[in-house]
């Protein structure tokens, strides 16, 4: 009998404990930008003017949970804009947020990677949307830092090379050679560097290992992958486990959101014959230099990025993070919530009011005017 | 008795007729109670094996081609993958009870026969007390206060006992972790969140002993210490032993305190101080989950059902073990 009730009380602990993990993740957006919504507010409501029309009932999206910081922002400025609707995000992640757009559950998905042709997800997509099918548009863009715990250097100088031979355990001491050569006038340790990745399967980890792999010459003889490829180093459980990692321990390197890794040294990568540290600006250079790579049509702003670009000032370690919305709509009313939704995130407004709490890097002007357009194009073949 | 024999003539039953409707109901609804956890654990065992059969029955090279986390490159199948996590899972949690069990069975025998009344009841609130923090608690205490004081006592391990096979240093650097991020970090950390479990169980069944077997081995002039080995520990063996398997089902079931602790990795190591070397199958699935495809989520579930599997042998031997040893102990 005895037994039996601890094994209950052991039962409620753990039931417990999972349902505040669940709790945690998601807590985190919340916590420190409270500043952010309140600027943000401000900007949502004076747009509110210009809105000729206010929403009700509901909006549900899910996907990549690389975009849940923003999200969070976005969706609360656009409810109050338009107090009557609820605005539903699930970060589920990218291919669940593809799998639920795609069998018509939630209006639109974000996803890190677009819609892929060879899984047949465009054909689904006619399916879902009808013949016009489905576009993705970029919605998020932020650089990914390479970020280190040295005691007296913020910043290092790196070639791509560099980092993908210290991330496969090749260079194994801070003063070796090869990061000596490009830090000249830095102090170097003579100190073993320990290496941290991410232990999930992550959006991050997949784009810094496709640099890794398209910029470091061969040097990195993985492919790009959203789990880390091979079995060396530390690993921490998301963003912030990595950073508490390279936060507690001294010799320690990581890769992380850069909005996260304050207070952290933070590695210039090589471009071109420059060093450049991350920025938001240096993110919005990277996307420049990429190549379309839409399929259905002009409308799909899908892009392959060059890593490899060589344009002075740009950062090629970034996210890049889509929203995928139908090319037409059978109810008017969910394409009027969809694009107005959207066309508010894609905004210079909304691009700037995340930043503070997403540390995002904002669309260019062009590229959000070019997202506007077309979802603009989306609400008039629906019929809005 | 008195009773009825003096209404005399009118035979009175013993229990009222609206007594035994109560009676019925009671009995029906602690049977239902009682089904209930035989529908529910059913209901698991079909769910895990309807969600997991997409990815069990699919061809393993379709699987390696679909599910990122699977590289066929390296030799690796679901079962593979399976296998490491299974090692990983069985490692942590036996060092765990290696651990917390001898410790534990100190602490039930300090409670029960040591310790002065006032002390021990104080004592045994504060274990049970420790049962009660959510496991994500002992997470983050495990990474950010434990794991940076244990760091340096496992440099100490690796430099003057890295000849022992379970404490070697990694060959290239010559030295461990140096976060500390290791499988014994987890073991340490699971084995302070079963010791309130063993403990408890074992105290009540150590304060179970009958006094005139304890009073008897003492007027035999027995310290104390030889009459807990012949009067307690026999009568508690197989109370002992159901705690430490009931500890073992949460140490490898625990997801959360190894999840944040962990630098994970897949392989069959023996070196439990060096990172990137271990995973649970709990920890596993909790880190995959999010990203992971549908065909992934099936494979994940897969991975769920041999960790299901597991613990249902594990609590099968115990229960094999406790009614083995009963005869012989008299706790029945």
């Amino acid at each position: 009998m005895k037994i039996a009730t601890r094994a209950g009380a052991v039962a409620a602990a753990a039931v417990l404990s999972l349902s505040l993990a669940a709790c945690s993740a998601s807590n985190e957006v919340a916590a420190d930008d409270s500043s952010a919504d309140a600027a943000a507010t401000d900007t949502a409501t004076d747009e509110a003017t210009d809105a000729a029309m206010s929403f009700s009932g509901e909006l549900n999206g899910s996907g990549a949970s690389t975009q849940e910081k923003a999200m969070e922002v976005w969706r609360a400025n656009f409810q109050t804009e338009n107090p009557d609707l609820t605005i539903n995000y699930d970060p589920v992640g990218s291919g669940g947020g593809r799998t639920a757009f795609l069998d018509g559950s939630v209006s639109w998905a974000g996803s890190d990677a677009a819609l892929s042709e060879e899984d047949g997800e465009y054909d689904a997509a006619v399916d879902r949307c009808g013949d016009a099918g489905a576009v993705n548009l970029p919605m998020y863009i932020s650089p990914i830092a390479v970020a280190f715990n040295l005691e007296g250097i913020d910043s290092l100088n790196m070639d791509a090379a560099t980092i993908a031979a210290i991330f496969d355990g090749e260079i194994t001491n801070w003063s070796d050679d090869a990061i000596a050569s490009q830090n000249e006038g830095v102090e170097l340790p003579d100190l073993a560097i320990t290496m941290v990745h991410r232990s999930d399967e992550s959006g991050t980890t997949k784009n810094f290992t496709d640099y890794l792999e398209q910029a470091s010459d061969g040097a990195w003889g993985y492919e790009a992958s959203g789990d880390w490829p091979n079995d060396l180093g530390e690993s921490g459980q998301g963003t912030s486990g990595v950073v508490q990692i390279i936060t507690s321990t001294e010799g320690t390197i990581g890769y992380a959101d850069h909005s996260q890794t304050s207070g952290l040294g933070v590695v210039s990568v090589k471009v071109g014959d420059e060093y450049v540290a991350p920025s938001a600006d240096g993110a919005a250079l990277a996307l420049t230099a990429a190549t379309p790579a839409g399929v259905n049509g002009d409308d799909d702003l899908a892009y392959e990025l060059d890593r490899t670009t060589t344009e002075a000032g740009a950062y090629p370690v970034i996210v890049l993070s889509y929203v995928i919305v139908c090319e037409q709509y059978d109810d008017a009313d969910e394409a009027a919530k969809v694009t107005s939704f959207l066309e508010y995130t894609a905004s210079q407004e909304g691009q700037a009011a995340s930043v503070d709490a997403a540390g995002n890097a904002p669309l260019s002007s062009d590229l959000s005017d070019q997202v506007i357009a077309v979802l603009e194009g989306i609400a008039a073949a629906s019929g809005v | 008795m008195t009773v009825t024999e003096k209404s005399g003539a009118e035979k009175v039953e013993l229990t009222a007729h609206r007594r035994s409707v109560a009676n019925g109901v009671f009995t029906g609804a602690s049977a239902a109670a009682a089904s209930l956890i035989l529908v529910v654990l059913a209901a698991v065992a079909a769910f895990l094996l309807t969600e997991a059969w997409p990815a069990l029955t699919m061809d393993a090279a379709e699987l390696g081609d679909r599910i990122s986390w699977i590289k066929p490159e390296d030799g690796q199948s679901l079962i593979q993958v399976t296998g490491y996590l299974v090692f990983g899972t069985v490692l942590i949690a036996t060092m765990a009870l290696l651990i917390a069990t001898p410790l534990s069975i100190g602490i039930a025998l300090f409670i029960s026969h040591y310790a002065p009344r006032r002390l021990a009841s104080g004592l045994g609130y504060i274990i049970d007390l420790l049962a009660a923090i959510p496991s994500v608690v002992y997470g983050l205490w495990g990474s950010i206060v434990l794991i940076p004081v244990l760091q340096p006592f496992y440099d100490f391990l690796g430099t003057y006992l890295g000849w022992f096979p379970l404490f070697a240093t990694d060959p290239t650097t010559g030295t461990v972790s140096a976060t500390g991020r290791v499988a014994l970090s987890a073991s340490l950390v699971l084995a302070i969140m079963v010791i309130p479990i063993i403990s408890s169980v074992s105290r009540e069944v150590f304060l179970q002993t009958p006094k005139l077997h304890e009073e008897a081995a003492l007027a035999m002039g027995a310290t104390r210490w030889e009459m807990i080995r012949m009067a307690v520990f026999p009568f508690g063996r197989s109370g002992v032993i159901g705690a430490t398997m009931l500890g073992l089902g949460r140490a490898l079931g625990e997801t959360m305190a190894v999840y944040m602790i962990l630098s994970v990795g897949l392989s069959y190591s023996w070196n439990v101080l060096l990172s990137g070397k271990h995973n649970t199958i709990a920890s596993y699935i909790a880190g995959q989950f999010p990203e992971a495809n549908a065909i992934g989520v099936s494979a994940l579930i897969a991975m769920g059902l041999a960790l299901f599997i597991i613990t249902l042998l594990v609590n099968m031997a115990a229960r094999w073990i406790v009614s083995r040893r009963s005869e012989f102990s008299g706790a029945n």
